[in-house]
């Protein structure tokens, strides 16, 4: 074995003393954070009433009722079930699509590169902000309020949740276009409306394409649950089910849930590479 | 200084033009029939979806005048003339707004917790065994696809109804999701260090403890945090089915037409969320610098 020269310690904490020697505050700031972490779930769980006996008592119902799940059975009621699954993404397409055809021209208003005012700005951002701010159940209670129970109200509320999010998303995605071809366009003579529409557009359309795409995915997974408050496709049969305890059919909607959105998955991931190629993915 | 362009003999031009446009026609055959198809789509799922445009004519007049109702006093007045009489149960919802909060502080944590146990037997680099990763990952993405208010409804009727199943849904629906985040960035991590503390002849747990934390730990705390944020909107309507929470306020509010409340706790909904999302986003920065975000 060799022989490690030894450090010359004094040496080194004249050389680094705050290696050595790091303030009292320094090192205390990570225990204090960890401690306060530790501290506020404590009171979570006792504030919220977690109790060691509660606990057991309902895991042994949930390992009772995830075995009355098996084996999955749709029963007779599978062809109201596929209709439903219809309903859901019928739902998810019509409410993306409102939703990303409302949301173009106001994104326009809320991008930095075309209305230079903040003050204009400003109160378009806070208001996509709210919009967006709200959960999509809760705007369909609201619709459903308006327009009565049914997937009516599933559309209306994706498609206003959603407009939110686009309005950010595409604003975010003007911002980001090239300032070069919006001036050849000025250069040729063009006006402000022939700039948006030959000059940003071109540039925006794949990226605001496979934003779309992507909701379309992810408004399936919205789409499932708003049923559970009354808005149509198969969040209804599926909070229902439970209602009645038929835990067969739970699991089997369950399963077809994960299986749809898996397909909606493969779908929307195969198109958005055929329009936006295999790199602008992000 | 007149440049002359030069034009090409009306044969050459003709075999050019011909060949532009058929390239053009081609194109655009293209995005018509994808449009076409489009539109087919559209109208099979308007008629999926029970859609009628007259309906929606009707009843847009509604939602215009459902808004007008919601920012309506029951004297009559705006709401904001009367700020105490619009706020009136502010004291409880502020407290069912800081059970909403803690429920999403309290799932989070136990969600990113588990999804930190798992997230090493998830990720490529780290996992032991072949089959125990993809067990982990089904697992996984089970707890992320079912939606955390799915596993609410179970919840409740197995621990009855309350603040704990909105928890727990919380918990297992972030586990999902965290589980996936967390092993991405374990799998971009840098290998050398591992091979380095195995190289003395450490134990798995080791590794992961010398090598790979140190290298994660930034990126996991800024996802949690960003979890914690969607988590603050999800648990406001856990509460629609019975999980506890603000939404339980809401739900009653809404259904039982007291108009100015919806607006009262919706605005209080927003303006939490509004908070949240700007405190997590300027401890984020705190901590770990702009650049961790991503």
């Amino acid at each position: 074995m060799s022989q490690l020269p030894k450090p010359d310690t004094d040496a080194l904490r004249t050389k680094y003393p705050d290696v050595f020697d790091r303030p009292a505050s320094a090192r205390l700031a990570m225990p204090a954070m960890i401690l306060a972490v530790f501290a506020i779930f404590v009171f979570g769980l006792v504030d919220l009433g977690f109790s060691p006996a509660k606990l057991v008592s309902g895991l042994s119902q949930l390992g009772w009722i995830t075995v009355m799940m098996i084996p999955p059975d749709p029963g007779s009621s599978l062809p109201a079930y596929l209709a439903a699954l219809g309903e859901t993404l019928s739902i998810a397409l019509l409410g993306t699509t409102l939703a990303a055809v409302a949301a173009l021209p106001v994104s326009l208003l809320a991008a930095r590169n075309i209305i230079p005012s903040n003050l204009l700005r400003f109160p378009v951002r806070r208001f996509l902000d709210s919009v967006r701010g709200v959960d999509t159940l809760i705007w369909a209670l609201v619709w459903i309020n308006v327009v009565g129970l049914g997937p009516f109200a599933g559309v209306l509320a994706i498609a206003l949740s959603d407009f939110g999010a686009f309005g950010k998303l595409f604003s975010e995605a003007i911002e980001a276009a090239d300032r070069k071809q919006v001036e050849g366009i000025r250069a040729s003579g063009g006006n402000a409306l022939h700039e948006i529409r030959f000059g940003l557009m071109p540039q925006v359309l794949p990226v605001i394409a496979g934003q779309v795409l992507y909701f379309i995915e992810s408004n399936t997974r919205s789409a499932t649950i708003i049923g559970i408050v009354g808005a149509g496709g198969i969040g209804l049969q599926l909070a229902e089910q439970i209602r009645v305890l038929e835990w067969q059919k739970v699991s089997f909607l369950i399963l077809m849930i994960l299986v749809a959105v898996a397909a909606i998955d493969w779908i929307s991931g195969k198109l958005r590479f055929a329009i936006i190629g295999q790199r602008a993915i992000a | 200084m007149a440049n002359a362009i030069s034009i090409l003999p009306d044969q050459q031009l003709a075999v050019l033009n011909d060949t532009y446009r058929k390239a053009v026609a081609r194109k655009r055959l293209k995005v018509t029939l994808a449009a076409v198809a489009f539109f087919a789509a559209l109208i099979i799922a308007a008629i999926g979806a029970e859609v009628n445009l007259r309906t929606l004519f009707s009843y847009f007049g509604n939602f215009i005048s459902y808004f007008d109702r919601i920012l309506t006093l029951e004297d009559g007045t705006r709401v904001w003339t009367n700020f105490g009489e619009w706020f009136w149960g502010w004291q409880k919802w502020l407290k069912m707004l800081g059970e909403t909060i803690l429920i999403s502080y309290v799932g989070t944590l136990t969600g990113a917790v588990i999804a930190f146990v798992l997230n090493f037997f998830a990720a490529q680099n780290t996992s032991p065994a072949p089959w125990l990763r993809f067990v982990v990952r089904r697992l996984l993405e089970f707890a992320r696809t079912v939606p955390g208010i799915v596993f609410a409804l179970i919840f409740v009727i197995a621990f009855g109804l309350g603040p704990m199943a909105g928890v727990l849904a919380i918990a297992v629906h972030s586990a999902g999701a965290l589980g996936k985040l967390f092993s991405e960035i374990v799998e971009n991590a840098d290998m050398k260090p591992v091979e380095g503390v195995r190289s003395t002849g450490a134990s798995w747990l080791s590794c992961m403890r010398f090598a790979v934390l140190p290298q994660v730990t930034a990126g996991y705390a800024s996802y949690a945090l960003l979890r914690f944020e969607i988590n603050v909107r999800e648990a406001s309507v856990m509460g629609f089915v019975g999980a506890g929470g603000i939404g339980q306020e809401l739900v009653v509010a809404i259904r039982k037409f007291y108009y100015s409340d919806v607006s009262a706790i919706l605005v209080t909904i927003i303006v939490t969320v509004f908070v949240i999302d700007i405190t997590t986003g300027w401890l984020r920065g705190k901590l770990f610098g702009k650049e961790a975000r991503a």
